[in-house]
C-alpha cells in the first residue's frame, strides 16, 4: 500500500510482527481506521440526541388528551421529502463505491446529485414550515415540531457542507484512490441523516394517525 | 425522624433508624477491614517490602458481594412495605385541604362541611388530631414543596400538575414546616404552620374561619376600611366586603394568625404596619409593593386589619 | 548521525513559541493544562463555598443578600460538578492514556487540543457572566419553570444554558478520543484483558458521556429557546411540562455523577496494588464492577424525583435500580480490600488518600442507600442530608482519589517527589476536617433543614450543626492549601523522582520522569498486566520494553493495533501542531457571546468563523498521507 520512501529505507532493519517496517501498512482504511470510528461515535451521539428529542415529543404528548392539539398534520410535503432524502442515499452510496473502486470520474457528478437532492429537501422543508398555522411560540406541540424538524434541518445542512467540502477536494484533485475514507465517513453520516428523517416522519406524521 | 408526631412520621422514623443502624454497621465493618491490614504492616516501606506473589483468591469478593446483595434486598423490601403504608392515607381522610403554593406564601382552601362553609386562608392550617387529612397541592407559579417534617414526608407542588398527599398529627400542637424546593429569592422565608387540635376545637375554628368579616361600626378601624378597599382590595380578599383580589393571601381572618409574611414575622401591630407600608424592605423580592400611606392612614388600615379576627 | 532519541525528539517537540503554545497537540501538555485549569476551578468553587458557609454559620445572618447567595450556591455547584470534577479526571487520562498503553499520542491530537480549549473558554464564558453580576442563580440543576423568562428575567440563565452546551462539546469530543485511543492505539500484545484498570474507568465514563450528555444539550436548548424565543417546552400554560426538564436533566445528571467518579475509582485501582505490593486481586471483577455501575447508572434517574408525585410503581422501579447499582460499586470495594489483605500495605501519602477515599466512599454509599429507600427519601430529599451525601461522594470519590493520584503521578510528570511528611499532615487535616464539616449535615437534614436557603431562623435547632460544619469546612480549606504548598515545594525542593519511585508495574513507569515528548523510544510489546513486575512475579520476561520498532521517521508516528487482541495493524502518521482547534474554539466562544446577548450578528459571525475553521482543520496538508 505505502510507497517505499527514503525515511523508511533508513530503518528497514526494523520489523513489526515479522514484517519489515517499510512494507508495513501506513494507515489503514475501512472500518478499522480511527477516522471511521470517530465518525461512528459522532453518529451515535447525534442519534442519542434525536432519541431524547423524540422522547420529549412522546412525553409531552402523553400529558395531553388531544395530541397533536391542532389535529393530525398534513403529510403530502413530508412524504415527498421522505422519498427525496431516502433516494439521495443511492447516489451517495454510489459515490462512495466509485472512489473505492478507483473510478473517480463518477465521483463529482454523483455527489452533485446528492447535493441537489439535499437542497431540494431543505427548500421543501422550509415550505412546510411556512405553510403551518402555528409558530414555534404557539404551544408546546409547535415548539417541539419546529425544534425537532429544525435540528434535522441543521443536520442535513451540515451533511451538505461536508459534501461541498468533498467536492472542493475533488476539484483540487486530493481525492485519489488512496483516499476513500473521507467519502465513506460522509456517506455514513448522510445515510444516518436519512434514517433520522424516517424516524421523525413516523413520529410526527404517522404516529398521530395510528 | 427526630421527633415524629404522627403515625406515618413514626413509621418513617423507624425505617430511618434501621437504615442508620445498617449503615453504621457497614461503615464499621469496612473500616475494620481497612484498619486491620494497615496495623499488621505498619511501618513498612517500599524498600523493605518485596512484591507479594501469592495466588489471588477472589473468594471474599464473592462473599462480600453476596452479603451486600442480601442486605440491599432486605432493605428494599422493608422500604417498599413502608411505602405501601405511608403513601396513602391510613384511613378515611377527615377532610381534603387544597394547598396552592405561591412565591412566597401558602394558600389553603378548606371545603364546606356540615357546620361551616368553604373558605380560604393562608400560611396557618388547622387540622383535627388523630385522623388523616388529604392534601391536594398545586402551584400558582414555580415548583415549591410542602413539608411538615414532624408529620410526614414532603410533596412537590408543581405547576400544571395536581399532586396528592396526606398528613396526620397524633398529638395536639403547633408544627412548623417550610418550603423544600428552591423557588427563588425568598425560598428561605416560606414557612407554614399546622395546628392540630381536638375535633371540637377544630370545628369551632372552621366555623370562625368560614364566617365573613365583620365590618367595624366606627372609629379608626372604620376609617381604615375605606382606605383598604381603595388600595389593598386589588390583591386581597376579605369575604363579606367588596375586596376580592386573589393575588395576595386571603385576609378575612388575618388577625387570627400568629404570623404574617409567609410565616416569617410575628403578627403584631409593628410588623403589620411595616409590612403594609414597605414589604420589600422586610422581604426583598416579595410581590407586595410599597404602599404610599400617610401615617394616619396607615394606623387606620392596621387597626382595621386587627379587627379581622 | 542523530541517535534515535534525538531524531524522535526533533520530530515530537517543536521549538517553543507563541504559536506552539496555542497550537500544541501534545497530549502531555494538554493533560497538564486540564489539571491546572480544573484545579483553578476547584479553588474558585471552594472560595464560593467559603462565603456560603460564612453566611450560614449563624441564624439570621445577613452577610449576603438573597440574590448574591443564590448566585453563589449556583456557581459553586456548577463550578465543582462541571468545571472541576470531570476535567480534572480528563487531565490525568489525557496525560496517561498513551503512556499506559505504550503509545505516543492520543488517537485525535487536534480534537484533544480542541476539547481543552472548549473547556477553558466555556468556563471563561460562565465566569464573565458571574463577574458582571449575571451569574446563573437558579441552582445547578435549574428546575423549570423557575428558570423561565417570566420568573428569571435577565440573562443569567442564558449564561447557564450556553456555558453548559459549550462544555458538552468539550466532553463529547474528549470522550470519543479516549474511546478510540483505548481501542486502537495500544501497544502490540496489550489485549483488553491486559489493559490497565485506569483505562476502564475513563472508558466507561466516556461511553456514558456519549449517551448522557445529549440529554443535557436537549434540555439546555429547550430552555434557551423558551427564554429567548418564547417556546413552551417547560411552560405548563403553553402545554409544556415542568417535569420534562427534570426527566431530561436527571437522565443526564445521574450518569454524570458516575462519570465524575468512575475514572477516579480507577486511579485507586492503580495505586492500591502498588502500595499493597501485589497485582490486583479480582481484575475481571473490578472491570465488571466499573462497567456495570456505568450501565445501571442509566436506569436510576428518577430517584431524584421521588417527591414529585410519581406513581408508586415508578418509584419502586427506581428505588430497586438505585439499590442495585450499589452492588457493582461494592465489587470494587471488595476488590481493593482483598488486594490489601492479600498484600503488604505500605502507607505512603498516596495510599493514605486512597484508603481514606475507600472509607468516605462507603459512608457516601450507605447514605445513598438511605436516600434510595423511597419513603424515607420523602423526609430527606431537598434537605442537608442530601447535601451531606453528595459531598461524601463527590469529595470522597473524586477529590480524595484525585489528591491520591497527584501524590502518585506528579513525580512522573514533574520529575520531583512531594514531601511525604507534609503529605501525611495534608491527609489527616483534610480527612478529619472533612468529616467534621460534612458529617453534621446528615444531622441538620434530619432536623429538617432544607437546601438552598440563604438563612434560617433562630430557635429551630440548626445553629450548632451549622457552626460545626462551617468550622470543619474552613479547616478543610487549609487542608487543600497544604496540598498546594506541597506541590510548589516539590517543584523547588523535591528530591528527583527517577523513573519508577514507587516500584510500580504499569508502562508509564518505564519512561523517564518526566517522559520524553515521544513517550517511548521503542514501541513496547506487552505480555502481561504488570509488565514491570513480570520477572519478580515468576512469570518470566513476557513483555519487551527495550526492543521493538522505533518508528523514528520524518513525521510523528505511532502504532495502531487491533481492538480486542492488540495485534499490530498499521503505522499511524499523527498530525503536527495546529492552530485550528484554538481558532474554532474561539469562534464558538464568540458565537456563544452573541447568543447570550442576543447580538445575532455576532452569533452568526462566530458560526461562520467556526465553519471556516473546521474547513481549515480538515483540509488535508500536502504531507499528510490518508489514514
Amino acid at each position: 500500500m505505502a510507497a517505499v520512501s527514503a525515511e523508511h529505507a533508513s530503518r528497514s532493519s526494523e520489523r513489526i510482527s515479522g514484517i519489515p517496517i517499510d512494507e508495513f501498512p501506513l494507515g489503514v482504511g475501512g472500518t478499522a481506521s480511527t477516522a471511521w470510528w470517530g465518525m461512528a461515535f459522532f453518529i451515535i451521539t447525534e442519534a442519542t440526541l434525536f432519541a431524547y428529542l423524540f422522547f420529549s415529543y412522546y412525553y409531552v404528548g402523553s400529558r395531553h388528551s388531544q395530541w397533536p392539539p391542532h389535529g393530525v398534520p398534513e403529510m403530502r410535503l413530508a412524504v415527498v421529502n421522505t422519498i427525496i432524502l431516502v433516494l439521495s442515499s443511492v447516489p451517495m452510496w454510489l459515490a462512495d463505491r466509485a472512489v473505492r473502486r478507483g473510478r473517480p470520474a463518477l465521483f463529482a457528478p454523483l455527489l452533485g446529485a446528492v447535493l441537489l437532492m439535499g437542497v431540494a429537501f431543505l427548500i421543501i422543508e422550509a415550505t412546510e414550515w411556512s405553510r403551518q398555522s402555528f409558530t414555534p411560540a404557539t404551544n408546546a406541540y409547535s415548539s417541539l415540531f419546529y425544534t425537532i424538524t429544525g435540528f434535522h434541518f441543521a443536520h442535513v445542512t451540515l451533511g451538505l457542507l461536508m459534501i461541498v467540502e468533498l467536492l472542493c477536494r475533488a476539484l483540487v484533485k486530493r481525492i485519489e484512490v488512496r483516499r476513500p475514507l473521507a467519502v465513506r465517513n460522509v456517506a455514513a453520516y448522510w445515510h444516518f441523516v436519512g434514517v433520522v428523517w424516517v424516524v421523525l416522519f413516523l413520529t410526527i406524521y404517522i404516529s398521530p394517525r395510528v | 425522624m427526630m421527633r415524629p408526631a404522627s403515625r406515618p412520621a413514626h413509621t418513617l422514623a423507624v425505617l430511618g433508624w434501621w437504615l442508620l443502624a445498617i449503615s453504621l454497621l457497614v461503615v464499621l465493618i469496612i473500616g475494620l477491614l481497612e484498619l486491620i491490614p494497615i496495623f499488621r504492616h505498619r511501618g513498612s516501606t517500599l524498600a523493605d517490602t518485596p512484591l507479594v506473589n501469592t495466588p489471588p483468591s477472589t473468594r471474599w469478593i464473592i462473599i462480600g458481594v453476596v452479603l451486600t446483595g442480601f442486605t440491599l434486598i432486605g432493605t428494599f423490601a422493608y422500604s417498599m412495605v413502608v411505602m405501601g403504608e405511608t403513601v396513602s392515607p391510613d384511613g378515611q381522610p377527615a377532610l381534603t385541604i387544597e394547598i396552592v403554593g405561591h412565591r412566597w406564601w401558602w394558600e389553603a382552601r378548606y371545603p364546606r362541611t356540615r357546620s361551616s362553609g368553604s373558605f380560604t386562608t393562608a400560611n396557618e392550617l388547622h387540622i383535627p388530631v388523630g385522623v388523616p387529612v388529604r392534601l391536594q397541592v398545586a402551584s400558582a407559579d414555580v415548583i415549591h414543596s410542602f413539608w411538615i417534617p414532624r408529620l410526614h414526608g414532603k410533596i412537590d407542588v408543581i405547576p400544571g400538575v395536581r399532586n396528592q398527599f396526606w398528613i396526620r398529627a397524633d398529638s395536639a400542637g403547633r408544627y412548623r414546616g417550610q418550603c423544600a424546593e428552591y423557588c427563588g429569592l425568598q425560598h428561605s422565608n416560606m414557612a407554614v404552620y399546622v395546628t392540630a387540635e381536638s375535633a371540637d376545637r377544630f370545628r369551632s375554628w372552621l366555623a370562625a374561619q368560614s364566617r365573613p368579616a365583620v365590618v367595624p361600626p366606627d372609629g379608626e378601624a372604620a376609617r381604615g376600611v375605606h382606605r383598604f378597599m381603595e388600595t389593598c382590595a386589588l390583591c386581597h380578599t376579605v369575604r363579606g366586603t367588596e375586596a376580592s383580589g386573589v393575588i395576595g393571601p386571603d385576609l378575612t381572618h388575618v388577625a387570627s394568625r400568629a404570623t404574617i409574611a409567609g410565616g416569617e414575622l410575628t403578627n403584631n401591630r409593628g410588623n403589620l404596619a411595616g409590612w403594609v407600608v414597605n414589604a420589600p424592605s422586610l422581604k426583598p423580592g416579595t410581590l407586595m409593593p410599597r404602599i404610599d400611606l400617610e401615617p394616619s392612614e396607615l394606623r387606620a388600615v392596621v387597626s382595621y386589619l386587627e379587627t379581622l379576627r | 548521525m542523530a541517535t534515535v532519541a534525538e531524531r524522535l525528539a526533533t520530530v515530537w517537540e517543536p521549538p517553543r513559541s507563541v504559536y506552539s503554545t496555542l497550537a500544541s497537540v501534545d497530549h502531555k501538555v494538554i493533560g497538564k493544562r486540564y489539571l491546572a485549569t480544573a484545579f483553578v476551578f476547584l479553588i474558585a468553587g471552594g472560595l464560593e463555598a467559603a462565603v456560603i458557609r460564612a453566611q450560614l454559620t449563624h441564624s439570621n445572618e445577613h452577610l449576603l443578600s438573597p440574590e448574591a447567595y443564590n448566585q453563589l450556591f449556583t456557581m459553586h455547584g456548577l463550578t465543582m460538578i462541571f468545571w472541576y470534577a470531570f476535567p480534572i479526571l480528563s487531565g490525568f487520562s489525557n496525560y496517561f492514556f498513551p503512556l499506559m498503553i505504550g503509545s505516543r499520542d492520543m488517537a485525535y491530537p487536534r480534537m484533544n487540543a480542541f476539547s481543552y480549549w472548549c473547556f477553558l473558554f466555556s468556563g471563561v464564558f460562565l465566569y464573565t457572566g458571574y463577574a458582571v453580576g449575571l451569574g446563573p442563580d437558579r441552582g445547578w440543576f435549574a428546575y423549570a419553570p423557575l428558570t423561565e423568562r417570566l420568573y428569571a428575567p435577565g440573562i443569567n440563565m442564558d449564561f447557564y444554558t450556553l456555558a453548559l452546551i459549550f462544555l458538552t462539546i468539550s466532553g463529547t469530543v474528549g470522550s470519543i478520543n479516549f474511546i478510540v485511543t483505548a481501542f486502537k492505539l495500544r501497544a502490540p500484545g496489550m489485549s483488553l484483558g491486559r489493559l490497565p484498570l485506569f483505562m476502564y474507568g475513563t472508558l466507561t465514563a466516556s461511553f456514558s458521556i456519549i449517551f448522557a450528555l445529549p440529554s443535557l444539550s436537549v434540555a439546555c436548548v429547550f430552555l434557551y429557546l423558551d427564554r429567548k424565543f418564547g417556546t413552551h417546552f417547560f411552560d405548563p400554560v403553553g402545554g409544556g411540562s415542568a417535569i420534562l426538564w427534570q426527566h431530561l436533566f436527571w437522565i443526564f445528571g445521574h450518569p454524570w455523577v458516575y462519570i465524575v467518579v468512575l475514572p477516579a475509582l480507577s486511579f485507586v485501582s492503580m495505586i492500591v496494588p502498588t502500595f499493597a505490593r501485589r497485582p490486583i486481586v479480582g481484575y475481571t471483577w473490578n472491570v465488571l464492577g466499573v462497567v456495570m455501575t456505568g450501565v445501571i447508572g442509566f436506569g436510576v434517574w428518577a430517584h431524584h424525583m421521588f417527591a414529585t408525585g410519581l406513581s408508586p410503581m415508578a418509584m419502586s422501579f427506581f428505588s430497586a435500580g438505585s439499590m442495585t447499582v450499589v452492588i457493582p460499586s461494592a465489587i470494587s470495594i471488595f476488590v481493593w480490600l482483598a488486594t490489601i489483605w492479600q498484600g503488604r500495605v505500605v502507607l505512603t501519602t498516596s495510599m493514605l488518600f486512597a484508603l481514606g477515599f475507600i472509607f468516605l466512599f462507603v459512608i457516601g454509599g450507605v447514605s445513598g442507600v438511605v436516600t434510595a429507600a423511597t419513603p424515607f427519601d420523602w423526609t430527606i430529599t431537598d434537605t442537608y442530608f442530601v447535601v451531606a451525601h453528595i459531598h461524601y461522594v463527590l469529595v470522597g470519590i473524586n477529590l480524595f482519589p484525585v489528591i491520591a493520584a497527584f501524590y502518585y503521578w506528579l513525580p512522573k510528570m514533574t520529575g520531583r517527589m512531594l514531601s511525604e511528611r507534609l503529605g501525611k499532615w495534608n491527609f489527616w487535616v483534610m480527612f478529619l476536617s472533612f468529616n467534621l464539616g460534612f458529617f453534621p449535615m446528615h444531622i441538620s437534614g434530619l432536623l429538617g433543614m432544607p437546601r438552598r436557603i440563604f438563612t434560617y431562623p433562630a430557635g429551630v435547632g440548626w445553629d450548632t450543626v451549622n457552626l460545626i460544619t462551617s468550622i470543619g469546612s474552613y479547616i478543610f480549606a487549609i487542608g487543600v492549601l497544604l496540598f498546594v504548598i506541597n506541590f510548589f515545594w516539590s517543584l523547588f525542593n523535591g528530591p528527583p523522582a527517577g523513573d519508577n519511585p514507587w516500584d510500580a508495574s504499569s508502562l508509564e513507569w518505564a519512561t523517564s520522569s518526566p517522559p520524553p515528548p515521544y513517550n517511548f523510544e521503542v514501541i513496547p510489546t506487552i505480555g502481561s498486566r504488570d509488565p514491570l513486575w513480570e520477572e519478580r512475579l515468576g512469570m518470566g520476561r513476557r513483555s519487551s520494553l527495550r526492543r521493538g520498532p522505533t518508528l523514528a521517521g520524518s513525521g510523528k508516528e505511532t502504532l495502531q493495533t487491533s481492538t480486542l487482541d492488540g495485534e499490530p495493524v498499521a503505522i499511524l502518521r499523527m498530525p503536527e501542531d495546529s492552530i485550528w482547534p484554538f481558532i474554532v474554539s474561539l469562534a464558538l466562544l464568540a458565537a456563544f457571546y452573541g447568543l447570550v446577548t442576543s447580538v445575532w450578528g455576532l452569533a452568526l459571525a462566530g458560526g461562520v468563523l467556526t465553519l471556516v475553521g473546521v474547513h481549515g482543520w480538515l483540509w488535508p496538508s500536502r504531507t499528510a498521507v490518508e489514514a
